[in-house]
């Protein structure tokens, strides 16, 4: 698949050459304000968690980030797509996209890294949604799922950050806001803000795999369920399951120009 | 009416500047020894040290601190159901809170669990809701959101602390359920407005969530905890 080539291009370079640069050069690349100042700390360079290094999973970081802001971005310009309160919300949502795309860019090419480039999307998921830019309730239903994608996509790969504080808890800071997007939209919807067993409440077949193991209720080996009088249903709604990458792909992948 | 139903038995006797005082530096590292002074020195409370928490060392002692903060939430909600102001709720609101309070029960009943299976969890606290109306939307959603808010930003400051990836993603699992939940109660408690859910108070401008350290959050905390807790052991 394409967007699986565009990560892939960055094993190109020399990585752990290029983390070596990260603490010396992102103060003066940093055009933002201070947490990039103290963004990176030498440390080690190599991911714990997989294969992958730190400038890896900045980089599918970055490409569901350019997913998410082209889609708002194109969304606001859609006229009558979005109005009053909805368009209010969404305009702040795209801002905050934005800006974590501009965060995740300085961050890697100031480490001497190279930003995977922004793939070409086609959001209508190659004709499975066609009223995607002109009727709001299917704009706001997709929109939860990458939501709720985002937010299994950075748990995903909080421990292949293990090796540099500073970046796991900035991405710790956009794993939450991401969560914040997606409960604010799916009760705009009239959904639960948290996802109840592994529902799928966007009325979207092709979103299933966005929730696919959220009914899970064991945590650290132990069955939750059995430690607690709390219902199930509940206690499936009070852990968000991680997803792997190539999990995160194969959705993100729907919405890519092959 | 205020504090109809909220633990308020400990707190006739002691003053809350001191308490929090104290919990400011517990949280701020210094050793043990130290606060044992520090406490001595309390004359109008000579059992503060004898229920100090020491919350530990390593993730065990991140885990706890977890503990800590979901017990606080909890006892909150499970407060809220019993007042007027959840009696008298709306449909959305009920279920909202109803929602939250098991969450946070969940969180509680697993990290003990979890906790206790390879050591120590600290005991249940002691907590003083005295300032919280429970009969009142705008107090009950007030303390909401900041015990959200502050729950998020704790988890985010948190998570460097952790060795173990496994502990460091049940963290993650929980973090993301608590910032739905502070989007939620930031829409209720604003009326509905569009952008209090993720605004400037909470996102800056890189669109990076809070983060804080454990001093900081217990110094917050330290408002409606009374036991004295003792964060000199967690990793720095």
């Amino acid at each position: 698949m394409k967007l699986t080539n565009i990560i892939e291009q960055t094993d190109a370079i020399d990585r752990r050459a290029a983390f070596g640069q990260l603490g010396r050069t992102l103060g003066k690349a940093a055009t933002v304000a201070m947490p990039l100042a103290a963004f990176f700390t030498p440390g080690r360079a190599r991911a714990q968690a997989s294969g992958d290094t730190i400038i890896d999973v900045l980089n599918f970081a970055l490409t569901l980030e350019y997913l998410e802001a082209e889609y708002y971005a194109m969304g606001l310009d859609s006229n009558g797509l979005l109005t009053g309160d909805m368009r209010e919300t969404v305009a702040l949502i795209g801002a905050h996209e934005n800006a974590h795309v501009e965060f995740l860019r300085t961050a890697i090419s100031g480490s001497g890294g190279t930003p995977v480039e922004k793939p070409t999307f086609d959001f209508t998921a190659g004709g499975t949604f066609p009223n995607i830019f002109s009727d709001a309730p299917t704009f706001m239903a997709v929109a939860q799922a990458f939501e709720d994608t985002g937010v299994r996509a950075y748990k995903g790969q909080a421990g292949n950050l293990m090796g540099n504080g500073d970046v796991l808890t900035a991405a710790l800071q956009i794993h939450s806001v991401e969560a914040r997007h997606a409960s604010m939209i799916r009760r705009m919807r009239d959904s639960k803000g948290w996802i109840t067993n592994a529902m799928n409440t966007t009325g979207a077949d092709a979103a299933n795999a966005v929730y696919a193991g959220e009914d899970q209720v064991s945590q650290l080996g132990l069955d939750v369920t059995t430690v607690s009088q709390v219902a199930r249903a509940q206690i499936t709604e009070a852990f968000d399951e991680p997803l792997e990458k190539q999990a995160v792909l194969d959705i993100a992948s729907l919405f890519i120009e092959a | 009416m205020k504090t109809p139903h909220a633990n308020s038995r400990v707190v006739a006797d002691r003053s809350p500047h001191s308490r929090r005082n104290f919990l400011r530096k517990s949280g701020m590292g210094i050793a043990a020894a130290s606060l044992f002074l520090a406490g001595c020195a309390d004359d109008d409370d000579p059992i503060m040290m004898d229920n100090t928490v020491n919350l530990g060392s390593g993730d065990l002692g991140v885990l706890n601190y977890a503990f800590a903060l979901e017990q606080l939430e909890a006892a909150f909600y499970a407060t809220v159901l019993q007042g007027g102001y959840f009696s008298g709720a709306n449909a959305d609101e009920q279920q909202v809170m109803r929602d939250l309070a098991d969450h946070e029960r969940a969180h509680v009943d697993f990290l003990f669990a979890a906790i206790s299976s390879v050591g120590s969890a600290i005991p249940a606290l002691e907590v003083d809701f005295s300032s919280i109306d429970f009969d009142s939307r705008d107090s009950v959603l007030g303390t909401a959101q900041a015990f959200e808010d502050l729950g998020v930003s704790a988890y985010n400051g948190a998570g460097r602390l952790i060795s173990d990836p496994n502990h460091l993603v049940v963290a993650g699992k929980i973090v993301s359920v608590e910032a739905r939940h502070a989007a939620a109660i930031r829409t209720l408690n604003s009326g509905g407005n569009p952008t209090a859910f993720a605004n400037s108070e909470v996102v800056d401008s890189n669109g990076l969530d809070l983060s804080r350290t454990p001093a900081q959050v217990l110094a917050i905390a330290g408002n409606y905890v009374v036991t004295p807790i003792d964060a000199s052991g967690l990793p720095q």
